[in-house]
């Protein structure tokens, strides 16, 4: 099997109306990592999984899953990757079991004798046991997300292409989900995560790629893209002119006063973990001037600042 | 992780699977909607007859059509029932399963997943036209099943007089009324497939469904009108009453051929457009 469990090259999709909404993105995403997919609303996360899955053609580039080249292997490939793309979709008038039961049945490669167990396990695994015999078309929000969930886990995977799998979910659902991925990942099993809630990056993706005006703008571990933005350090006294001259002193950058907070580069872009200033020596700095400190933090670039930086402040969607 | 090792209940894939197409019937039959609608269809034959019966048209009217033979043997009433629903009632039950089949999911949204399981998209073509050609048969059959059985009841079987005035044994009568609905299903079938194309064009199964409805209308008021006749063989509602032809004695096969083709070149047609269309399409919905 090769290392990655997607790979693509150059994957390119220009819509009729003229709109490239993915461009020549080179998605790497290893097997067995839980990849964060982010991206604004309308940068191209959503038209990615559509190619990735077949049910979107490329203008231009290939693209393989699981080692296997797509869409030619789709029959081989497709049984061993569930999928949750742009929300949940049921036949309204069906119960959700009904609903579970259709999309096994369409499944080739699924023993029909035991179709009533991966079913009800499916169900099972989302808590959706006790409810999945009334109509989809009566089920909350969260329940309908939770039915998409179990559809994309009906069956033993090896790839999860999930689309903002919490939307919608209470805490308790969203908490659920989380531990759900974290232990299919402890499994072996490699997660696409597309998602908007950082928080939910941070605790559990591995990996993350970075979308942008359908543009992959970055892409790698976790903790080497965190790395690539500068720590800062945040002094919290009340003699701020004294403290930022003492920062500037040790060559701190970008040293700016606001009130009685002090903040500065401490180390330059690419050189967390060896910045050029250790955190400690500041402080001892900032004591022996007989600087009063009332607060000091060392913050490590966030990935919401770190996201921001990559794709613009805006609120605009993406045209 | 490793690929080798074959998970649970993961079979290699049979060769064929009647599963998918069974489901998709089950989705058909289980729909109230269709239920309504087959209500209907098998109300005709239950007015007609009662009409017939209650109003009692002097006997010699009519001679030689369905309607005016109903009271002679109850197997007219189930012919004259198909007679009165073919133009309307019929095309608009296969219209309505026709425009839904690939719109239907697409605008729920459920198409991207079984696409996704994946359903590869011809085998879903075969499947969902597979599935309208049983529920145009069903329908057929459901509209002779009770005008018969309503019929008998109220006037009686026999001896079924046939449209050329030869008298044929009951049996033969019914084995006649079956081999008509067979030939209605035919009919059916090629406007099934000009709908299923429509149905792959939107994500609107109203809109596929109502013009669907349009155009069986619309070939039929071309076929009324004399000027037109350069064009009535090519309409895709032109044949459908040949089937009187089976009531005949003898049966003149070679009536019954013209519509034949004309059902089986539209399918050929639009099941091939409908494929082509489909199998390239981007789903977006």
């Amino acid at each position: 099997m090769s290392d990655l469990a997607i790979s693509s090259r150059g994957l390119t999709k220009r819509f009729g109306s003229g709109q490239v909404a993915v461009n020549a993105v080179d998605l790497a995403v290893p097997a067995g990592s839980v990849y964060g997919f982010l991206g604004p609303n309308g940068s191209g996360k959503t038209t990615s999984i559509r190619l990735l899955l077949g049910l979107v053609r490329p203008t231009a580039g290939r693209h393989d899953l699981l080692g296997e080249p797509m869409p030619q292997r789709a029959a081989r490939v497709l049984p061993r990757v569930g999928a949750l793309v742009e929300g949940p979709a049921f036949h309204p008038y069906l119960s959700g079991r009904d609903n579970l039961r259709r999309l096994d049945a369409a499944d080739r490669t699924t023993d029909p004798a035991s179709e009533r167990q991966r079913v009800d396990a499916a169900l099972e695994r989302v808590g959706l046991l006790a409810a999945a015999g009334k109509r989809y078309r009566i089920f909350s929000l969260g329940m309908r997300q939770r039915l998409a969930i179990a559809a994309a886990l009906l069956r033993p995977r090896e790839l999860l292409i999930l689309d903002e799998p919490t939307n919608g979910l209470d805490p308790q659902g969203t908490r659920e989900v989380r531990q759900l991925l974290t232990a299919l990942a402890a499994d072996g099993i490699t997660v696409l995560l597309s998602t908007h809630l950082l928080s939910e990056v941070e605790q559990i993706c591995t990996h993350v790629g970075v979308m942008h005006l359908g543009r992959l703008v970055a892409q790698g571990e976790l903790a080497t893209l965190r790395a690539q933005t500068a720590p800062r350090v945040r002094v919290l006294s009340p003699e701020p002119a004294a403290a930022a001259k003492i920062l500037g002193d040790l060559g701190l950058t970008s040293v700016e006063r606001v009130g009685e907070t002090v903040t500065a580069v401490i180390g330059e872009a690419g050189t967390a973990g060896g910045t050029t200033v250790p955190p400690e020596k500041v402080v001892a700095a900032l004591v022996h001037a007989d600087v009063p400190v009332r607060g000091f933090e060392v913050s490590t670039s966030d990935l919401e600042e770190m996201f921001v930086e990559l794709t613009g402040e805006g609120f605009d969607v993406s045209g | 992780m490793s690929v080798a090792e074959v998970p649970a209940g993961v079979v290699a894939p049979p060769l064929v699977s009647t599963r998918f197409f069974r489901s998709e019937l089950l989705l058909i039959f289980g729909r109230r909607r269709n239920w309504v609608g087959m209500a209907v269809l098998a109300a005709v034959p239950v007015v007609l007859a009662i009409a017939v019966k209650v109003t009692a048209p002097p006997a010699g009217s009519d001679v030689g059509s369905f309607i005016g033979n109903i009271t002679s043997n109850g197997l007219f009433v189930a012919l004259a029932s198909l007679t009165l629903e073919i133009p309307l009632f019929l095309p608009i039950a296969v219209a309505a399963i026709a425009g839904d089949a690939v719109a239907g999911e697409a605008n729920q949204g459920t198409l991207r997943y079984l696409l996704s399981v994946p359903v590869d998209r011809t085998r879903l073509l075969l499947v969902k036209f597979g599935a309208i050609v049983v529920f145009a048969l069903i329908c057929t059959l459901l509209v002779a099943a009770v005008g018969t059985l309503l019929g008998l009841v109220l006037f009686g079987g026999g001896p079924v007089v046939t449209l050329s005035g030869s008298t044929l044994p009951f049996w033969s009568g019914v084995g006649r009324l079956v081999l008509v609905c067979l030939y209605v299903t035919v009919c059916l079938t090629g406007f099934g497939a000009i709908g299923m194309f429509v149905s792959t064009l939107t994500e609107q199964p109203i809109g596929a469904t109502i013009a669907v409805m349009l155009l069986a209308f619309a070939s039929q008021i071309m076929d009324a009108i004399p000027q037109l006749s350069v064009i009535h063989r090519y309409l895709p509602t032109h044949y459908w009453l040949s089937f009187a032809e089976l009531m005949r004695d003898p049966v003149d096969a070679g009536r019954l051929v013209p519509g034949l083709l004309s059902a089986l070149a539209y399918l050929a047609i639009f099941g091939s457009a409908g494929w082509a269309r489909f199998s390239g399409r981007d789903v977006t919905s």
